[in-house]
């Protein structure tokens, strides 16, 4: 295999994440995906009220918080999913409504829980849909052709997944875990600038999931931004800018360390916690 | 093009290649079937015909329609009686199956077809409609299309749970749905006695009334429908990756059911206004295709219409050469079992 994954899973990166001033709307170019002053329905529950957040590329955030904090939501909102109430959402300092169907779906990506992957379907080809995104006249038919570039990227999708020696499998054949990294090459072919994720370990053991964070970690080191929901808190630590969601709001945004503390657990989730440093690594311990 | 020398370990390097490596002969394999389907279906009856001969016959058949020539004998019954039955099967057969792939795909549901949402059960109602007020010949499939698209927009509309169709609400409203509509559609058959013998054998589905006419009224609506539908593959096969996904990519997911529920509705209507309501083609056609030759739509639509409209034209012959006598009765007694046995064997349908 030809090794993308060599520069490896850890190297604490400087974070370029700031928590950006709630006052302000200012335009500037940024290298940023922002949430300004959301707020988002879920239905007609108030999911997400008033989140500012940043989000860089070349870093790897997670989105943490209990059950109904609105973490799903806020990740909608910002693909452009979900249209907010209020406030807005920023794609490097333009807001996300000015940006066309095609564009934006050319720059953000998504990757599901669980990707409905029909089961005759060969794995290349559900890579290759990836390519398709934003190119559809009236948003229902292919505009080009497919070339060799396509296939170059659909390789390159392959490759960094290690999926490629299963590309001519069906889809049916697969583990858990390899579905899921089947899933993640089909987000990466279309060469997106984010990839937003909603809970992609939730349901893989623990070795499938770390390897899911660890090709993550590689794309990141590549210049993608990376947006994870995540509910393990212990994966959630591995990541290098936090978003705790409270109820819809911001209890706290930053680094693992200044975000990972006892008392954001208990405010958050309601659980005593210890919060231990291993090596380089934080470990959350709940106390019964 | 990829080139070996990138992976060397060319194991894997067939892969790719392999979509355009098979498709075509496959796809040769089902048009040889269909023609063999047309070769029997116009040669064998009656008066049986053998195959050089159908084939010499729709050669002048094709030439007297430049020529102005008379045909004689044989050619007769080839060209006027048998080859407008062939030709409507396969048109039928087609549409049916490329809309149910299209419903199966556009639901993400390997139970739906065009009956099961209400389509066909509507267009019947709306041909009955029209046949038994004697309303003029081309009006028929209009008839059925109207009310096709009323009784879908009714079914869609029960079985909806915010943007979404859950497959189960989904079939038991089309079930309700397609109850209603036929009950309603045998009390126009009672009330309509004159013409029950026509409207009997219609709901039961029949082909033994086609002639040219009817062959270049629904040929449109096919074509129109199954083209729509055809072009709408590759938005099909995103939306295989789930709704915020295909979103996500691009695709405007709720245009995209709104056009596939109408191009269905078309051809289901030109499909059912002639001949009736013929039952499993449908469900049944898409799936072999899945089975034998993948799930793209890109593959699995047209294909489909390949093999669903040989299969339609065999069910046919059968029909008009056994006690069975009807091709809705045909499929359906053929169809039923094959599907139970589709079941058992593929958990995952």
């Amino acid at each position: 295999m030809r090794g993308l994954r060599v520069k490896g899973s850890e190297g604490p990166r400087a974070s370029k994440s700031a928590a950006l001033e709630p006052s302000t709307i200012n335009h500037q170019p940024s290298t940023a995906l922002e949430a300004v002053n959301l707020r988002v329905h879920a239905g007609t529950f108030p999911a997400v009220r008033g989140v500012n957040a940043r989000f860089d590329v070349g870093t790897f955030s997670a989105v943490i918080g209990p059950n109904g904090a609105g973490k799903s939501t806020l990740l909608r909102a910002l693909l452009g999913l979900n249209k907010p109430q209020s406030g807005e959402v920023c794609l490097f300092g333009r807001p996300l409504q000015s940006w066309s169907r095609p564009e934006r779906s050319r720059a953000l990506a998504y990757l599901a829980q669980t990707e409905g992957l029909s089961d005759a379907t060969k794995v290349r080809d559900v890579v290759a849909l990836g390519r398709g995104a934003g190119d559809w006249r009236f948003g229902l038919l292919p505009t080009r052709p497919w070339t060799d570039d396509d296939d170059a990227a659909v390789d390159s999708a392959l490759d960094r997944t290690d999926t490629r020696r299963f590309e001519a499998r069906k889809v049916a054949e697969l583990s858990g875990g390899e579905r899921q990294r089947v899933a993640l090459a089909r987000a990466l072919a279309g060469q997106p600038r984010f990839l937003l994720l909603d809970e992609p370990t939730n349901h893989l053991d623990l070795a499938y999931a770390l390897e899911v964070i660890r090709y993550l970690r590689c794309e990141v080191a590549g210049g993608l931004g990376v947006v994870a929901v995540l509910h393990d808190l212990n994966l959630a630590a591995r990541a290098d800018w936090l978003l705790l969601l409270h109820q819809g709001e911001v209890l706290a945004a930053g680094p693992p360390a200044e975000v990972l503390t006892p008392e954001n657990l208990l405010a958050s989730y309601g659980v005593r916690a210890r919060v231990v440093r291993d090596a380089d690594r934080l470990l959350v311990i709940p106390e019964d | 093009m990829r080139s070996d020398a990138q992976q060397p370990e060319a194991l894997t390097s067939a892969a790719p290649g392999e979509k355009s490596r098979w498709v075509w002969p496959r796809t040769f394999l089902l048009l040889l079937l269909l023609l063999s389907a047309i070769v029997f279906g116009t040669g064998l009856g009656s008066v049986n015909i053998a195959p050089g001969d159908v084939l010499g016959a729709l050669w002048r058949g094709l030439a007297s329609q430049f020529t102005g020539a008379e045909l004689v004998s044989n050619d007769v019954i080839v060209w006027q009686i048998r080859l407008p039955r062939v030709v409507m099967g396969v048109l039928v057969g087609a549409s049916l199956s490329v809309c149910g792939g299209a419903f199966q795909g556009v639901f993400r549901n390997p139970l739906a077809d065009p009956y099961l949402l209400g389509v066909a059960s509507g267009s019947a109602l709306g041909a009955t409609l029209a046949i038994v007020l004697d309303w003029p010949h081309a009006l028929i499939p209009v008839s059925a299309l109207v009310v096709a698209l009323l009784s879908v927009a009714v079914t869609l509309s029960l079985a909806r749970e915010g943007r979404r169709f859950p497959p189960t609400r989904l079939i038991l409203a089309g079930v309700v749905v397609g109850s209603v509509l036929s009950a309603a559609t045998t009390a126009l058959i009672l009330r309509g006695e004159d013409r029950a013998r026509q409207v009997l054998a219609y709901t039961l589905g029949d082909l033994g009334f086609s002639g040219w006419r009817d062959v270049l009224t629904v040929l449109p609506y096919a074509a129109l429908g199954c083209g729509v539908l055809l072009l709408l593959a590759r938005a099909l096969d995103t939306l295989q990756l789930g709704d915020l996904t295909a979103r996500s990519l691009g695709v405007p997911v709720e245009r995209l059911r709104l056009i596939v529920v109408i191009a269905a509705s078309v051809a289901t209507a030109g499909a059912v206004a002639y001949v009736g309501i013929i039952g499993f083609i449908g469900l049944i056609v898409p799936h072999m295709v899945r089975l034998a030759f993948g799930a793209s739509h890109r593959i699995l639509l047209p294909l489909s219409a390949l093999l669903g409209g040989a299969l339609l034209v065999y069910a046919d012959l059968l029909a008009r050469t056994s006690p069975l006598s009807q091709v809705g009765i045909v499929t359906t007694l053929l169809g039923g079992p094959f599907f139970l046995w589709l079941l058992r064997r593929e958990k995952e349908i």
